[in-house]
């Protein structure tokens, strides 16, 4: 029985319940199926038109840790899996009387971003703290940007539908409301069986951008893909290794259902979305329970969720019984962060102890959107092969190295990376990184199709070879597997002739005018020559000999 | 000895007239026998006698560091000394060693100071007494001074009754003791809204609160950090130029001092007071006031005027809005800033590990006296998003209409305010502890508080006994980053005025300096007291050689081991 499938229905964005088959995604880095849990009773039973439609509105709020040497407000270093509260300082563990010192690196980062995301960047920013008592926030507040964050007013634009869907209709738009700097928390280690919390401040006061994304999605996918566009930008700036497993970018989304020209429904906060997967499914799980909910007559919570990914469902987290008033107030260790641009730079100003908006400006290296639109346009491909290039982590570099070592054209090199060699990653769930084969492997080995040195399956042959036999190099299993193409006529016209004394059957159908045995007898000769025969030629030996 | 200024002394070390380590040992014998004065909380002796040997080293070697090489220093304990237990004169950090040293303590260590210990005071600097710290009060060491002592026998008080203490002042009411007993040369105190100040007031010293950012706050444990400043209480303007001068300067590691160059403090001798502008803001005329105190302001007036400096009437008209603003944001810092408290990285940990919440609550409750729970409480109901525009927000508009009074009164062409610093001289403890800390840092504040809103620098410098034979200060007021035309000014009044040097029945006992000193101070000190309507009776040469910190005798003073005794310990 096919379970009911959510849809993301592209215009109007409107829900329904829905029983296609399941839209590919696999083109995408983390795919995002649609599917949802068995439908209940009472959306289930016979629609009326219009009655049933549901618009969902996803906002999301985005930290991407800032890829920096330094915390936010101290010296101490960033790094992925030291030993435990090895990078605290004095300020991280929030001894009395130390005080916060900005690290300018994380102020460039945030410029950078937000100037990426066409974010207006406030001249004059503002920090604030933000109480609350959690044992791995040591000073019992948070310094965040509250009143007057660093970045405004951006937009994000994404497509949807890579693929056989691709088209320009598919692309979206999502307004950044803004970009705050504020400092991470440390990390709690809970001990159920013996009732401890272990404390793990070496993550306490590293620098996080926040990204708020306006409600603008309406589906799981259309968030997993803004999320993927913004993690490609952030990458592509170096301002966040953005990786969503290290918890270097963390999500939380806003839902709430509506009845389309109805207002906007009570919201929920999903929390603990750490891959761009789940993210998506947990929306959508979202979506689909608020619609039952309401259906049923019930109410929808403000309350905050967690994702579950075992049972694949958002759960109600119940941490916060009553309202939570954070108590913001000023940092007053803090003055404003004044950045500047070309015209208000002071002349004198020493280059150490102010920030150039301007001069990052400059400097923004090239985006994904940039990017795909030179692959398209230097190599002839499609643009949804170049979406896939760019999201698949390594694969645009694997592509670029392969193009430089090779004389085949563009298109035979996408057709070989996107389904022979990704198709054998994906099989293997390795990462580009991780391939066995060397892009100047593939290159030798399309130079050599593209020689007519071997045959197209010969080639696939050594690309088998060359996966499970690392070190060799395509040309020593060509000679070792003798897999060259047979380019001796003579050698080719008598193993031709031997296969038509053989076959008497078949040339006399082929007489008899049934063109189509002629194909049957290539595949004898091919398979006589090991493979190594040229099918185009076999097949004109063949006819001048059966004239 | 240890009543020389800091040049003096200094001239001495190099001389070798004393050594480092003699100097330090007559500190730390004079610290034990005072130790009634509950002045100090940690006495850091192995530690400082150890200073004291390097630094005699360097002199040894003619490599002395610097001007406060070899010289005994203390420091109020709400700034982090590495290895020095900090309290605050709380359970919640009592206990505490500091892995690192503030500032402003690195930069009297990079000197050659000699540490000696940390000073007492209200817990986490929150009052204006000295009186509510966890290690008890501390006794103002005029309580015992001859001027007062006969002061009260003369009204037919009892002159041995001991229960009529005096309180310091406050919150650094430790480093006013520790400076004014003779125990040290120096110490730092921290200013929110008068705590250095207030003490140097009641004291008889000069207590300098620079402007704000000059001084690094770094290690500095906060009371309102966008008030706090560090404080020094010395007993001449010299010497808190001297200090100032080591102690400013941007610091990397706090965002909010200058980065301005600043310095150096070295103080002209005004000669000519005729270009001086002297502002009198009248709001400071408050009913509250003692007569004795409006007195003597309004004859410190009448000395500029006397001298050809304009003085002039002014106006600060948000003057009386300065209390109720200062305690919505000196709450709602208070309540940011203790949050820190919890009992999981430093400090006082309950037992109670039933869960998280209830260990911090019961660290805290254990942890923090009633002021401190008290002011966390106001500052976190200030605080709620419902609250936040009708008390923080407005709070902060009546601080900025507060510091632009000041602006206004300075572009005017006043170059420095006159103003009481206290309201009256020292009140026994007893009578102190009738209000409770409230009501009594509201009514200390007053005159102190306004210049904490608007960073200004502003200096104690103690002008005469009032007619409890007790010490009456004047506040001078200057312009942001003015420090050293403040000081310049204060140093004039302070010629002007010759201040009476505190005489403790011992010193007097054992030291010739001291006697000869007091001797004549007390002979000043009646002469000015019976010629209190002619003020321009200061100044006049005969006593300018007479001032407390003036000599040239660099006799050592023999202190008696049953010191206290006398004082009926």
């Amino acid at each position: 029985m096919a379970a009911p499938i959510l849809r993301c229905a592209r215009p109007g964005r409107c829900w329904s319940l829905d029983y296609r088959p399941r839209r590919s995604r696999a083109l995408f880095a983390e795919p995002v199926p649609g599917r949802v849990r068995g439908q209940s009773s009472a959306a289930a039973q016979e629609p009326r038109p219009g009655a049933h439609e549901w618009a969902a509105v996803v906002g999301l709020e985005i930290h991407a840790q800032i890829s920096s040497n330094s915390k936010l407000f101290s010296g101490s270093q960033v790094t992925f899996l030291a030993p435990p509260n090895s990078l605290v300082s004095f300020f991280d563990a929030s001894l009395p009387g130390t005080l916060p010192v900005l690290n300018r690196r994380c102020v460039e980062a945030a410029v950078m971003t937000g100037l990426a995301l066409n974010c207006t960047v406030n001249k004059k920013s503002l920090f604030d703290r933000k109480h609350y008592f959690y044992a791995d926030l040591p000073a019992g507040y948070q310094i965040t940007q509250q009143r007057l964050p660093i970045a405004v007013n951006g937009s994000l634009t994404y497509s949807l539908g890579v693929g056989a869907q691709w088209s320009p209709s598919a692309t979206k738009t999502v307004r950044i409301k803004q970009i705050q700097l504020e400092q991470d928390s440390g990390k709690s280690l809970h001990d159920d069986t013996r009732s401890q919390t272990l404390i793990d401040l070496n993550r306490a006061g590293v620098g996080l951008m926040e990204v708020v994304m306006e409600p603008d999605m309406s589906c799981g996918n259309e968030a997993a893909t803004a999320v993927r566009e913004l993690q490609l930008i952030l990458r592509a700036l170096g301002t966040s290794q953005a990786n969503m497993a290290e918890g270097q970018l963390r999500v939380d989304a806003n839902v709430s259902v509506h009845h389309p020209g109805e207002p906007l429904g009570v919201r929920t906060e999903v929390k603990n979305l750490n891959s761009i997967r789940f993210l998506a499914k947990a929306i959508d799980y979202e979506i689909q329970r608020q619609i039952e909910e309401l259906q049923n007559g019930g109410k929808i919570l403000n309350e905050t969720r967690a994702f579950d990914e075992k049972l694949g469902c958002t759960v109600s987290m119940r941490d916060k019984e009553g309202k939570q008033d954070y108590r913001f107030m000023p940092e007053p260790n803090l003055p404003p962060l004044i950045l500047y641009d070309a015209e208000s730079l002071p002349v004198a100003a020493d280059p150490q102890q102010v920030v150039n908006i301007d001069w990052i400006r400059e400097r923004l290296p090239e985006l994904p959107s940039v990017t795909r639109g030179r692959l398209v346009e230097q190599y002839g491909i499609l643009p949804e092969h170049s979406f896939v290039l760019l999201n698949e982590d390594g694969l645009l570099e694997f592509f670029q190295t392969v193009m430089k070592e090779t004389r085949a054209e563009p298109k035979k090199v996408i057709g070989w990376i996107l389904t022979i060699f990704l198709g054998y990653l994906k099989q293997r769930n390795l990462a580009v990184s991780e391939s066995p084969l060397s892009p100047s492997s593939l290159a030798e080995l399309l130079n050599l199709l593209d020689s007519k040195v071997i045959s197209l399956p010969a080639a696939k042959q050594v690309f088998e070879e060359l996966w499970q036999n690392q070190g060799k190099t395509p040309g020593q299993i060509i000679r070792e597997k003798k897999l060259e193409l047979l380019q001796n006529q003579e050698e080719l016209e008598e193993i031709c002739q031997a296969v038509l004394a053989k076959h008497p059957q078949q040339v006399m159908a082929v007489k008899n005018g049934n063109q189509k045995v002629v194909n049957k007898l290539i595949g004898i000769v091919r398979r006589a020559t090991g493979g190594r025969a040229d099918p185009g030629r076999i097949k004109q030996i063949l006819e001048k000999q059966l004239q | 000895m240890l009543g020389l200024s800091l040049r003096e002394v200094s001239a001495a070390l190099k001389q070798g007239q004393v050594s480092p380590m003699e100097l330090c040992q007559k500190c730390l014998s004079l610290i034990k026998e005072t130790k009634f004065l509950n002045a100090y909380i940690t006495v850091a002796e192995e530690k400082a006698l150890k200073q004291a040997e390097e630094s005699e080293k360097r002199y040894e070697k003619g490599q002395a560091l610097g001007v406060l090489d070899g010289i005994p220093v203390a420091v109020k304990d709400n700034f982090s000394t590495a290895g020095i237990e900090t309290t605050c004169a709380s359970s919640m950090l009592k206990g505490y060693i500091p892995p690192y040293n503030a500032t402003v303590v690195q930069k009297l260590l990079d000197q050659g100071a000699v540490l000696l210990g940390k000073t007492n005071l209200d817990e986490f600097a929150m009052g204006s007494g000295s009186t509510d710290g966890i290690f008890g009060p501390v006794r103002n060491p005029w309580s015992y001074s001859k001027q007062y002592r006969e002061k009260r026998k003369q009204s037919h008080h009892r002159a041995d009754e001991d229960s009529n203490w005096l309180i310091t002042g406050g919150s650094s009411g430790g480093s006013a003791a520790a400076v004014s007993a003779f125990t040290c040369f120096a110490a730092l105190g921290s200013d929110t809204g008068g705590s250095t100040r207030n003490p140097a007031a009641l004291c008889g010293l000069v207590g300098l609160k620079p402007t704000y950012g000059l001084v690094s706050r770094y290690g500095l444990i906060p009371l309102v950090n966008s008030m706090d400043v560090p404080g020094i209480l010395t007993r001449c303007v010299d010497d808190a130029a001297i200090v100032l001068g080591v102690l400013a300067g941007h610091d990397p590691k706090d965002s909010t001092t200058t980065q301005d160059p600043v310095g150096p403090f070295i103080l002209p001798i005004l000669r000519d007071v005729s270009k001086l502008c002297i502002g009198i803001p009248k709001e400071y005329n408050v009913p509250e006031l003692s007569s004795e105190m409006q007195a003597f302001w309004s004859k410190a007036a009448d000395l500029f005027a006397s001298k050809g400096a304009k003085v002039v009437e002014v106006s600060l008209p948000h003057t009386s809005y300065s209390i109720v603003c200062y305690h919505v944001l000196c709450t709602a810092e208070v309540a940011s800033n203790m949050a820190r408290f919890d009992g999981l990285e430093y400090g006082h940990r309950c037992n109670v590990n039933v869960s998280t919440e209830a260990m911090y609550a019961a660290t805290r409750r254990e942890g923090f006296n009633d002021v401190v729970r008290g002011r966390i409480l106001s500052g976190n109901f200030f605080l709620l998003r419902e609250n936040y525009d009708d008390y923080f927000v407005k709070a902060q508009k009546v601080r900025r209409l507060i510091a632009n009074d000041f602006v206004k009164v300075f572009n005017s062409g006043v170059d420095v305010l006159l103003t009481p610093t206290t309201l009256s001289d020292a009140v026994p403890y007893l009578e102190f502890i009738k209000e409770d800390n409230r009501t009594r840092s509201a009514q200390d504040d007053i005159f102190t508080q306004s210049v904490n809103m608007a960073g200004l620098p502003a200096v104690n410098v103690p002008m005469a006994l009032s007619s409890q034979g007790l010490p009456v200060g004047l506040q001078l007021i200057g312009r942001a980053f003015s420090d050293q035309q403040l000081l310049t000014v204060a140093k004039w009044f302070e010629e002007q005025v010759q201040f009476p040097v505190i005489q403790l029945q011992e010193l007097v006992d054992n030291c010739p300096t001291f006697s000869q000193h007091e001797k004549l101070g007390l002979v000043s000190l009646k002469r000015n007291l019976s010629k209190t309507k002619d003020w321009r009776y200061y100044g006049e040469s005969k006593r300018k050689k007479l001032g407390p910190c003036r000599t040239n005798t660099f006799s050592q003073i023999k202190i008696k081991t049953n010191f206290t005794s006398h004082f009926g310990f």
